[in-house]
C-alpha cells in the first residue's frame, strides 16, 4: 500500500519514459540491451536519471544489442530485454526478433515511434514497426495511452516469459515517453486470450505410461523445451527409471548430459548414426519440448515409421503438426515429466534394443582424420573441449562450426549452449557470447564463430574493449562459407560460387586495435601450446585459428533423405 | 474442403492484420472473410471460409489461430447446425423494358430492388452462398455491371442436433 502510495505522489512530475523505467525495475530487470537514438531519447535520459538501477549495455549495432540479449535469456533463462530507436533502430533489431522467435527466446523489445500524431505520414526514422514484426512475434503493442503503458509491460514480461516463451515487441512513441504523467496509471492486467495450458491432462500420461511398459525400442526425443522448463532433474530421474536411450535435438542439447551412456547424441541432418537410426527404427518415441523441425527429421516419410508417437509440448499447435501424434500431451514438459515419474516404475523388456544402440554408438563414432601439420576443425572443438573440461558456456552462428561444435562439444548441464537453430543466424555467436557472459561471470565463455559469420558482427568487439569481459572469440576459419562450399561442393558438383573468401583482415590486428590479446594458430602444435592458456586466463582474446578447408560435416543426410540413408557414417 | 471457421477476436487496432497475416504466412487460402462488432462491448467475430486440403491443415488452422493473443475462441462450426448468410450487391444493366423481367427472376430469391436509374438497377439479396451464386448466374447474361459480396457470416443455431460421439483432441486420432 505504502509502495503503491509513494508511486503516486512521485509520478505526478513524471514521464512516460520514467514510468517506462520504474516498471522495469519492478520487473527485476537488471541488464539493458540498447542503443539510443532520436525517438527514445526520453527513454534513455530515464536511464540516465535512474543511474544504478541497470546495467545498460552499449553494443555498436541494434543487431549486436538482440543477439546479447538473446545469449543473456538463454544463460539467464530469463527475459532479455531491449531498446531501439524507431525507424532504422528497430528494423535492424528484426533479424534478432525473427530468431528469438524460432528459438523460443524470450525477449521484451521496446522500439521507440515517432509521435502519434505524425505516425502514418512517412516522418523522419518512421517504419511501421508493428505491421514488420507481427509475423515474427509471439505478441507486439503499441502504446496508444499513457496510463496502459505499465499494463502493458507486465503483459509484454508475462507474455514472453511463460508458455512456450518468445519475443514481444513495445512500440513506445516520443509523446508517449516524454508526456508528463499526472493520472492513475493502470497496473493490472488479464489477458483471456492467453491462458497455456502448464498441466499435463492424467489419462493422456497414463496412455503414454502404458505405452512405455509394452515398448520394445523405446526411444526419448529431447527439445529445448526442457531446457525452458528447467526440467533436467526430472528428465535425468525419468531416464534413470526406465533405461530409455536419449537423442537430442540440436537446441536440446544440455538438457540431459551429453557424455552419459544413455544419451546416443544429437539427431538429424547432422546427427550422429546411432541417434538417427533410433529415431528410425524405434516403437516409441516420447518427443519432449521439441517440434519436429525439418532438419532433424528429414524426410517425414521415413522419420520414426513404426513409432508410435508421444509429443510433450507447451505449445498445442506444435502436436500434429509435422508428425502424427497418437499420445499428444499439451504440458509444461518439468509438469509433465513430474507426473510421468509419480507413476509405478516397471522394468521394461528392451535389453536387445540398449545393445544394438550401445553397439551402434560404440561401432560408429563421429570420426575425421587427424593431420600433423594442419588443424581439423573437429579436432579443434574437441580441444576446445578438453581445455574447458567441458564446463564452458558455448555460442556459435550457424554452419558447419556450429555442427562440429554441436557433435564434438558433450554438454553435461542445460543453459550453456548458445546457438541459432531455427532461424540459422550468421553473425549471432560473437553477441550472443557477450549477453551469455553477462548472464554468468563465473564461466567461461567461447564464441565458435566462422570466419564468414564473425565478420558479421564483429563490430561488438568494442564492447569486450569497453568492458574487459573475457569473452573468448574462437574463428574456425576455412576461409570460406563452409557450409555452402560444402553444399556446393556435393550437390552443385564442385562450383564453388561465392563461397570461398581468400581475402580477410588480419584478426590479430584486428583485436589489437580494440585492445583485445590476439592470436594466430596455424598448426596443431602451437594449438596445444598456446589455447589451454587463452581458455584459461580472465582477458578477451580473438583467436584466428586456421582449419583445413576442404573438411566436411559428416555424418550426414541429404536432402530428401530419411534418417535411414545417412552418408559419410564411416571414414 | 471448404470450412467455415468463426474466431471471436479482442476488438484491437491490428488484430485483422494479425489473423489474416498469421494465414498467409502459413498459406491458407482464405476464400471470404466478414468482421463485426458482437453483442459484447470490445470482442468482434470473424467468420472466415477457407479452403484447405484436410484435416492436419485444418486442425493447424484453428490451433495457430488460438494462438494469438488477442483470439478468444476459434470455432469450425461446418458441422454444425447453422444459420450462415451472405448479402450481395449486384448491378444489373437494364431498360424499363426488362426491369420486370428482372423482377420476376429475382422474385423467388425473395431479393430485392434497392436502386434504379436509367440504365441499371440494384439488386440486394441475401442468403447461404450458393443461392446468391445462383442469382447471380440468372443476372450475368443481363450484363453485371458491378457486383459486392460482404462474405459469409455465420453461427450456431440455437438447437444443436445431440452428436453421436465426442470427438477426441486431435483430430489425426
Amino acid at each position: 500500500m505504502k509502495a503503491e502510495a509513494s508511486v503516486k505522489e512521485q509520478t505526478a512530475t513524471k514521464t512516460g519514459a520514467d514510468l517506462l523505467v520504474e516498471s522495469l525495475i519492478e520487473q527485476g530487470v537488471d541488464t539493458l540491451f540498447g542503443y539510443p537514438g532520436g525517438a527514445v531519447l526520453p527513454i534513455y535520459d530515464a536511464i540516465y536519471r535512474a543511474e544504478g538501477s541497470f546495467d545498460h549495455v552499449l553494443p555498436r549495432h541494434e543487431q549486436g544489442a538482440i543477439h546479447a540479449a538473446e545469449g543473456y535469456a538463454r544463460v539467464a533463462n530469463r527475459a532479455g530485454v531491449v531498446i531501439g530507436t524507431s525507424g532504422p533502430g528497430a528494423t535492424n533489431l528484426v533479424t534478432g526478433i525473427a530468431d528469438a522467435m524460432m528459438d523460443s527466446i524470450p525477449l521484451v523489445v521496446f522500439t521507440g515511434q515517432v509521435a502519434k500524431g505524425v505516425i502514418g505520414t512517412d516522418a523522419f526514422q518512421e517504419s511501421d514497426i508493428m505491421g514488420i514484426t507481427t509475423p515474427i512475434t509471439k505478441h507486439n503493442y503499441q502504446v496508444q495511452n499513457i496510463e496502459e503503458l505499465p499494463r502493458i509491460v507486465k503483459e509484454a514480461f508475462h507474455i514472453a516469459t511463460t508458455g512456450r516463451p518468445g519475443p514481444v515487441v513495445v512500440d513506445i512513441p516520443k509523446d508517449i515517453s516524454s508526456e508528463v504523467y499526472a493520472k492513475d496509471v493502470i497496473h493490472h492486467f488479464h489477458l483471456p486470450g492467453y491462458q497455456p495450458t502448464l498441466k499435463p491432462n492424467p489419462l493422456q500420461i497414463t496412455k503414454l505410461h502404458e505405452a512405455l511398459t509394452q515398448a520394445k525400442k523405446p526411444v526419448i526425443l529431447t527439445g529445448s523445451g526442457i531446457i525452458h522448463a528447467g526440467a533436467s532433474e526430472e528428465l535425468r530421474t525419468f531416464v534413470r527409471n526406465y533405461e530409455i536411450p536419449v537423442v537430442s535435438t540440436l537446441l536440446g542439447l544440455g538438457s540431459y548430459p551429453g557424455s552419459d551412456r544413455l544419451s546416443l547424441g544429437m539427431g538429424g541432418m547432422h546427427g550422429t548414426y546411432a541417434a538417427n537410426m533410433a529415431l528410425y527404427e524405434c516403437d516409441l518415441l516420447i518427443n519432449i519440448g521439441a517440434r519436429f523441425d525439418d532438419r532433424l527429421t528429414g524426410n517425414l516419410k521415413h522419420f520414426a515409421p513404426s513409432a508410435k508417437v508421444a509429443h510433450v509440448d507447451i505449445d498445442p499447435a506444435e502436436i500434429g503438426k509435422n508428425v502424427p501424434t497418437s499420445i499428444p500431451i499439451v504440458s509444461d514438459a518439468k509438469a509433465a515429466l513430474k507426473a510421468l515419474n509419480n507413476k509405478e516404475v516397471t522394468s521394461l523388456d528392451h535389453k536387445e534394443w540398449l545393445d544394438k544402440s550401445w553397439a551402434r554408438k560404440a561401432d560408429y563414432p563421429l570420426w575425421y582424420h587427424q593431420k600433423d601439420e594442419d588443424i581439423v576443425p573437429q579436432w579443434l572443438v574437441k580441444k576446445v573441449y578438453d581445455y574447458t573440461r567441458g564446463e564452458a558456456v558455448v555460442t556459435t552462428d550457424v554452419g558447419q562450426h556450429q555442427m562440429w561444435a554441436a557433435q564434438y562439444y558433450h554438454f553435461d548441464e542445460p543453459n550453456r549452449w548458445v546457438t541459432s537453430g531455427g532461424l540459422g543466424t550468421m553473425g549471432y555467436g560473437f553477441p550472443a557470447a557477450i549477453g551469455a557472459q553477462l548472464a554468468d561471470m563465473e564461466s567461461t565463455c567461447v564464441a565458435i564463430v566462422g570466419d564468414g559469420g564473425f565478420q558479421m558482427t564483429l563490430q561488438e568487439l568494442s564492447v569486450l574493449q569497453e568492458r574487459g569481459l573475457p569473452v573468448k572469440v574462437i574463428i574456425v576459419n576455412n576461409q570460406a562459407l563452409g557450409m555452402v562450399r560444402q553444399w556446393q561442393e556435393k550437390f552443385y558438383d564442385g562450383r564453388f560460387s561465392s563461397s570461398i573468401i581468400d581475402t580477410q583482415p588480419d584478426f590479430v590486428k584486428l583485436a589489437e586495435s580494440y585492445q583485445i590479446p590476439g592470436y594466430f594458430i596455424d598448426s596443431p602444435k602451437t594449438l596445444e601450446e598456446v589455447l589451454p592458456d587463452i581458455l584459461a586466463d580472465d582477458k578477451p582474446a580473438v583467436v584466428d585459428c586456421r582449419v583445413l578447408q576442404s573438411e566436411n560435416v559428416y555424418p550426414m543426410i541429404a536432402p530428401g533423405k530419411g534418417l535411414h540413408e545417412m552418408i559419410g557414417v564411416k571414414p | 474442403m471448404k470450412r467455415i471457421v468463426t474466431a471471436i477476436v479482442h476488438n484491437r487496432s491490428g488484430v485483422l492484420n494479425r489473423v489474416t497475416g498469421l494465414l498467409a504466412k502459413r498459406q491458407f487460402n482464405i476464400e471470404s472473410i466478414s468482421v463485426g462488432r458482437t453483442e459484447t462491448e470490445g470482442v468482434s467475430k470473424m467468420t472466415f471460409v477457407v479452403d484447405v486440403e484436410d484435416n492436419r491443415k485444418l486442425e493447424q488452422l484453428t490451433k495457430q489461430l488460438n494462438k494469438q493473443i488477442d483470439v478468444l475462441k476459434v470455432s469450425d462450426i461446418t458441422d454444425n447446425a447453422i444459420v450462415a448468410r451472405e448479402l450481395a450487391l449486384v448491378k444489373v444493366i437494364s431498360n424499363p423494358q426488362i426491369r420486370s423481367e428482372i423482377q420476376g427472376i429475382i422474385e423467388p430469391f425473395r431479393a430485392t430492388i434497392i436502386d434504379v436509374s436509367k440504365e441499371s438497377i440494384t439488386v440486394q439479396v441475401t442468403g447461404k452462398s450458393d443461392k446468391v451464386d445462383a442469382l447471380i448466374e440468372l443476372l450475368r447474361p443481363y450484363g453485371v455491371k458491378e457486383l459486392a459480396r460482404t462474405g459469409l457470416t455465420a453461427f450456431k443455431r440455437g438447437n444443436q442436433p445431440q452428436q453421436a460421439e465426442v470427438k477426441s483432441y486431435s483430430l489425426l486420432n
